[in-house]
């Protein structure tokens, strides 16, 4: 089954196509990566254009779209999961879902992403790769996880312990998708990890408009 | 023998709270889907942007489903896709644009980033057929209120004024909090006002002097009068005339829009108008306009009411129209501008 692989829940996008079988797992043809920060909305499609020249294949081939639900910054995140939805609905594909976090590193480990306000989105898994606790957001210094941890770097002084660099792969995202793609019965809604309500409070006291 | 049709647009419009995809094929309107999340937003007092963002992308696909079931066609059928690229919300914008792209990519068809102030303009084509040109145009939402010179509405679009400070509809929701009405506070002022007398109270019109800017607005001066006004009969222990201050204030707000809108039509030898926008509902700003273009001889188009508020059908009538002219498609890195000035009409 050819595969196309999203995500856009860090600040490197990743656009990336496999093939991919129950019994053999996922081969790899093609992965862009790009360091789009907050441009993923101008970058993505061009990326996935990109990948699928690398390839040689064309959109006509794909047979799945896998898609990074975060947790990552909302506006970033968003991006790749609508375009993965409307690509799926465009092309009458399945789409399916995964926790980014789950597509970052291998083995025992705790991720750790930026989730801006000094906080982390973390998760930690077991040996065998399955996810043991989060998705969550916590400020490093609250983060009681064990190591070792990957993901972005940047937080290892405030976790007070090294963080090996790691990205989300497409590896990583057929990973996380192979329990779906084996049984497509199980897919999850695809929703984005938000974990923060929106910020937005009622006015608690409508104060006079001529004062203001 | 085979007929030649105009090409099929499909439109995404994310630019507030509003989910709206249209389906356009030339100058006829096929589909107008709309998914909203005003009732989310009504306990804010306003529209919290994440809160647009996230449902925009929960609606996103059924209401593309939805666009072309009514339609009667397939995704298949389309031939270009067009797309709200700003001014709006980013995080809205971005939705719908990276929505569009994705659709575009997997049709293999154009995609035209466009302005959406412009659409607002483009969408009277699909009620009273191609625009006389040159037109002004009388642009009043929540979000905007801009007086347009559109010598070619595909190309060339020009700025002649705009509000300095609040939108006419943000004045109508300010104005209806201090009522007790609720939000948005352009319909229940409109109907308050048809028991009241618009000349019960002389509230000020903004930026009217011989000094002033001829064709910029100011409604926060008519905004802080209003709560004045009622403040100081609270205060008094006197009941709120409701009826009265909706109608007057309702009639400052269209008496400012259409003086300005018809001076500009004479000043500029221009003898066509086009209102558009939420406000552009408002029945007191209709029929005054229509009273005053009438008397100084210039032809009005108002779209119904359906289409002066944001929805998908307005982007892809802007779509066709750029089709049509031969302007280039967007390039693949198109993005969302939430500020994109009014004389970009596609990017
Ligand atoms: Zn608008």
């Amino acid at each position: 089954m050819l595969v196309l692989a999203l995500d856009t829940a860090t600040p490197t996008l990743v656009a990336g196509l496999a093939r991919w079988s129950a019994a053999d797992g996922a081969q790899v043809l093609a992965q862009r990566c790009v360091a789009s920060g907050t441009k993923h909305a101008e970058l993505l499609t061009p990326a996935i254009r990109d990948a699928l020249a690398d390839a040689g294949l064309s959109m006509a081939g794909l047979e799945a779209v896998v898609v990074g639900l975060g947790p990552g910054p909302f506006t970033g995140l968003r991006v790749g999961v609508v375009t993965a939805a409307a690509l799926a609905d465009a092309l009458g594909l399945p789409v399916i879902g995964v926790c980014s976090l789950d597509a970052v590193g291998s083995g025992a480990r705790t991720v750790v992403t930026d989730a801006r306000r000094k906080e982390v989105y973390w998760a930690t898994y077991t040996a065998d790769g399955t996810r043991a606790a989060g998705p969550a957001v916590a400020r490093p210094a609250d983060l009681a996880a064990a190591g070792p941890f990957v993901g972005d770097p940047a937080f290892a002084d405030r976790l007070g312990a090294p963080v090996e660099a790691a990205d989300v792969t497409t590896a990583g995202l057929l990973r996380a998708a192979a329990p779906q793609l084996a049984d497509p019965s199980t897919a999850v809604a695809l929703v984005p990890l938000y974990l923060r309500r929106p910020d937005a409070t009622p006015p608690a006291a409508l104060k006079a408009v001529s004062q203001t | 023998m085979t007929v030649t049709q105009e090409p099929l647009v499909l439109g995404f419009e994310t630019s507030c709270d509003e989910t709206g995809i249209g389906l356009v094929r030339g100058h006829t309107l096929l589909a107008d889907a709309l998914a909203t999340s005003m009732e989310e937003h009504e306990r804010f007092g306003g529209v919290v942007p994440e809160i647009a963002s996230r449902a925009h992308l929960e609606a996103m696909v059924p209401t593309v489903r939805r666009a072309l079931a009514d339609a009667g066609v397939t995704a298949g059928d389309v031939d270009a896709v067009a797309v709200t690229s700003g001014p709006g919300l980013t995080g809205a914008l971005l939705v719908g644009v990276a929505a569009a792209k994705a659709y575009a990519l997997a049709l293999d068809v154009p995609l035209y980033g466009v302005n959406h102030l412009a659409a607002h303009v483009a969408v009277d084509e699909l009620q009273h057929g191609p625009l006389a040109e040159p037109s002004i145009a009388l642009l009043v939402s929540g979000g905007h209120s801009s007086l347009l010179l559109v010598p070619d509405l595909a190309r060339e679009v020009e700025s002649l004024g705009r509000t300095l400070d609040d939108a006419a509809g943000e004045a109508f929701d300010k104005v209806a909090r201090v009522l007790g009405l609720p939000f948005p506070g352009g319909p229940p002022i409109d109907k308050a006002a048809r028991e009241g007398d618009p000349s019960a109270i002389s509230f000020p019109r903004g930026l009217t002097g011989p000094r002033d800017a001829p064709y910029d607005f100011s409604f926060s001066g008519l905004k802080t009068a209003v709560a004045r006004w009622v403040e100081a009969r609270q205060r008094a222990g006197e009941p709120v005339p409701v009826a009265d201050v909706a109608a007057s204030f309702q009639e400052a707000v269209a008496d400012v829009l259409t003086a300005k809108a018809v001076r500009a039509c004479r000043d500029h030898g221009v003898d066509h108008l086009v209102l558009g926008g939420g406000v552009a509902a408002n029945s007191r700003l209709r029929a005054l306009a229509e009273e005053r273009c009438a008397a100084a001889g210039i032809g009005l188009r108002v779209p119904s009411p359906r289409l002066c508020t944001d929805n998908g059908a307005m982007v892809a009538a802007l779509g066709s129209r750029l089709m049509a002219a031969g302007v280039a498609p967007s390039a693949p890195d198109l993005g969302a501008d939430s500020s994109l000035p009014i004389e970009t009409v596609s990017r």
